[in-house]
């Protein structure tokens, strides 16, 4: 059942009528959600999504007006430490600097939310300490949006974690400014309850010998689509993009990744892993890399792979890369889909050790690889937990039949 | 003192054109101390014999058995075998990525011992196994098999075999992709390991090249799934001149 495909996404539109090929970089973009309409599936950017779940998300209604509102902000020791910066209005920089929605859930997320949370790490100073925002869902059939701004100005040095919790439908804009040699690493954590839906656009822009690091960290919530974007516009500007997801019955995980080399000499690198267990578990990765005409001398990767733990499962994973330019270092990408591999789990049993422990080193082993680059202890060990409890929960499961099964 | 008695042992797999028979009535029974020799060309059988000991799912027995001290082995799980005290040194080791050598041998020893060892007395145990291999200190961080060369990956077996202390253990092909100095010291190893333990040894091989390092008591020589001949360590000479033609020829 599994689609590993590698056909661009630009020539997977077999129903609709030819038409020239879109580069990425030329998507549509509107502040005004009436410009887009509802998706019906069909759109390039929703075609594997579960558009159904997250219609609760395409309502352009007020969401921050009453006394109910869907999301706790637990931000105070951020405050504290005089690293917020207040009312960040529609008009107010940096707000908008490079956001622009690319969907109708962005589009009612920026309209709807009239001040942004705007977390700004100062210029030349390092923040040793993680910068953590609890975004605590507050109901299930409660509506939030959201615009959140992570600024890094020149010379900083910082992590900011977005842990996301509780219940909620949220829609959220991520909008990240990696200024002149800052470091950044922002990590965004989906541990909701089984009910939650949420639906985020991150849009990063990297200035010259900046670095971000990006993570996308979904185990929690009925549907979880998360997309980051990120330009690498400064000239030895780098990025890393890395995912994690564990998607168990019933759930869809979902991340579109946007890489574009803009700058001369950037360096990308995008690795995604995900794990599946369960009736209906629903992982989506799409990896889009541009590098763009005057982006010579860059050196880019993107991988995302999947390890399916049951039958009845789907990971879809389509890598995508477009070069303007001949005059590069290196790129390349790759994807991989599979079952549990037998000659592991033998291999481990005929060292005596038991049929479901070795199961659970071979899980996470290959969550590892991801798990290691955290490098936030608190979540490292939460996730840690997180995947215990997933694989107690499929302990009576069938492991998968075949690839992909 | 310990038995592993195999009779009259019976092993086909499944393949794309049906059943397919490789092992036909098998005997042979090694005691403690002792070290086996199984030969053959490539093809016989010798590793099918290997991985239905230590309980791969590819094989089915047909007939026959296995047992351990009179305990029947077929009917244990895999890891139940390697507890009973049976170890399989793999002929092609097997990657598991993020899971690193330190705590993939503790989680095997606490396995196989049924508790925890001590943790200081644990890392002087590895330490010292490690150093007389020849393996490096790091080598305890790195992915287990993730990037070995194939003299990397012998002694990754014949170290778990040193700390897991098996009754016996069943060494595939141990030999192969090994040079010189390589062969010596995982020659080395499988010796002071049976002295120290009175480890029984079943050594599969192709060559003779081992023999000289590991001095079996029997030799068996296995062609087209059955044991053609045995003898002692003379009958190994005798393989090193003429090859497994005679045997080849002869229709076994």
């Amino acid at each position: 059942m599994t689609a590993t495909d590698t056909t661009p996404a630009a020539l997977r539109t077999e129903a609709e009528p030819a038409r020239p090929i879109q580069t990425r970089s030329e998507r549509p973009t509107s502040f005004d959600p009436a410009d887009f309409g509802a998706p019906t599936g069909r759109e390039v950017n929703w075609k594997l999504s579960d558009v159904r779940r997250l219609a609760p998300l395409f309502v352009d209604e007020e969401t921050e007006a009453g006394d109910e509102p869907g999301i706790a902000y637990d931000v105070d020791g951020i405050a504290e430490r005089g690293l917020l910066v207040e009312s960040t209005g529609h008009d107010a920089a940096p707000r908008g600097e490079i956001f622009r929605p690319e969907d109708v859930v962005s589009a009612i997320a920026w309209k709807r939310c009239p001040n942004a949370l705007h977390i700004r790490l100062p210029e030349g100073q390092e923040v040793a300490e993680p910068i953590v925002a609890r975004l605590h869902g507050l109901g299930a059939d409660r509506h939030a949006n959201a615009h959140i701004v992570i600024e890094a100005q020149p010379g900083s040095i910082g992590t900011v974690v977005l842990h996301h919790s509780g219940s909620a439908r949220y829609a959220q804009n991520v909008e990240i400014l990696v200024r002149a040699g800052a470091r950044l690493t922002v990590i965004s954590v989906q541990d909701w309850d089984d009910d939650a839906v949420h639906a985020s656009a991150h849009q990063a822009v990297v200035a010259d010998g900046g670095y971000l690091k990006h993570m996308v960290v979904s185990f929690g919530g009925d549907v979880v689509r998360v997309n980051p974007s990120v330009r690498l516009a400064g000239h030895r500007a780098e990025g890393e993009l890395y995912g994690l997801s564990f998607a168990d019955a019933g759930q869809h995980l979902e991340s579109q990744v946007y890489l574009f080399h803009e700058g001369v000499e950037t360096r990308g690198d995008v690795l995604y892993k995900g794990a599946l267990q369960g009736t209906g578990a629903r992982s989506v990765w799409i990896g889009d890399v541009l590098i763009g005409s005057g982006a010579t001398g860059t050196d880019s990767y993107e991988k995302n792979q999947n390890l399916v733990l049951s039958d009845g499962t789907r990971a879809d994973s389509i890598p995508n890369l477009e070069i303007e330019t001949g005059d590069i270092a290196g790129a390349g990408h790759a994807s991989a889909t599979g079952r549990f591999d037998d000659e592991q789990l033998f291999y481990l049993q005929s060292r005596g050790i038991e049929e479901e422990e070795a199961r659970r080193l071979v899980v996470i082993g290959f969550l590892m690889e991801i798990v290691q680059k955290i490098g936030v202890a608190e979540i490292e060990e939460r996730l840690a937990e997180a995947i215990d409890e997933e694989l107690r929960r499929g302990a009576g499961l069938a492991p998968a039949t075949r690839a992909g099964a | 003192m310990s038995v592993l008695d195999i009779k009259d042992l019976r092993v086909s797999i499944e393949t794309e054109q049906g059943k397919k028979e490789i092992l036909r009535g098998v005997d042979l029974s090694i005691s403690s101390d002792e070290i086996h020799a199984v030969m053959g060309p490539n093809g016989s059988g010798k590793s099918t014999l290997a991985y239905t000991i230590a309980g791969h799912p590819r094989y089915t027995v047909d007939g026959g058995s296995i047992t351990l001290d009179g305990e029947d082995v077929l009917a244990m799980s895999v890891d139940e075998r390697a507890r009973a005290g049976l170890f399989l040194a793999m002929q092609y080791p097997v990657e598991i990525p993020g899971v690193t050598v330190s705590n993939f041998l503790r989680t095997a020893k606490t396995a196989v011992s049924g508790e925890a060892p001590r943790v200081r007395e644990w890392i002087g145990d590895v330490r010292k196994a490690m150093e007389s291999l020849r393996m490096d200190s790091s080598f305890g961080e790195r992915n287990v098999n993730e990037g070995f060369s194939g003299g990397e990956k012998k002694r990754h077996e014949i170290l778990q075999m040193e700390l897991l202390r098996p009754r016996f253990a069943v060494l595939d092909e141990t030999d192969s992709g090994l040079d010189v100095d390589a062969l010596r010291i995982v020659s080395e190893g499988v010796n002071r390991i049976k002295a120290e333990t009175g480890l029984g040894v079943l050594l599969i091989t192709h060559y003779t090249r081992i023999l000289r390092y590991i001095k079996p008591d029997h030799v068996h020589v296995f062609v087209n799934g059955r044991i053609a001949e045995q003898g002692g360590h003379e009958l190994a000479d005798r393989l090193e001149e003429e090859g497994y033609d005679r045997y080849l020829k002869a229709g076994v």
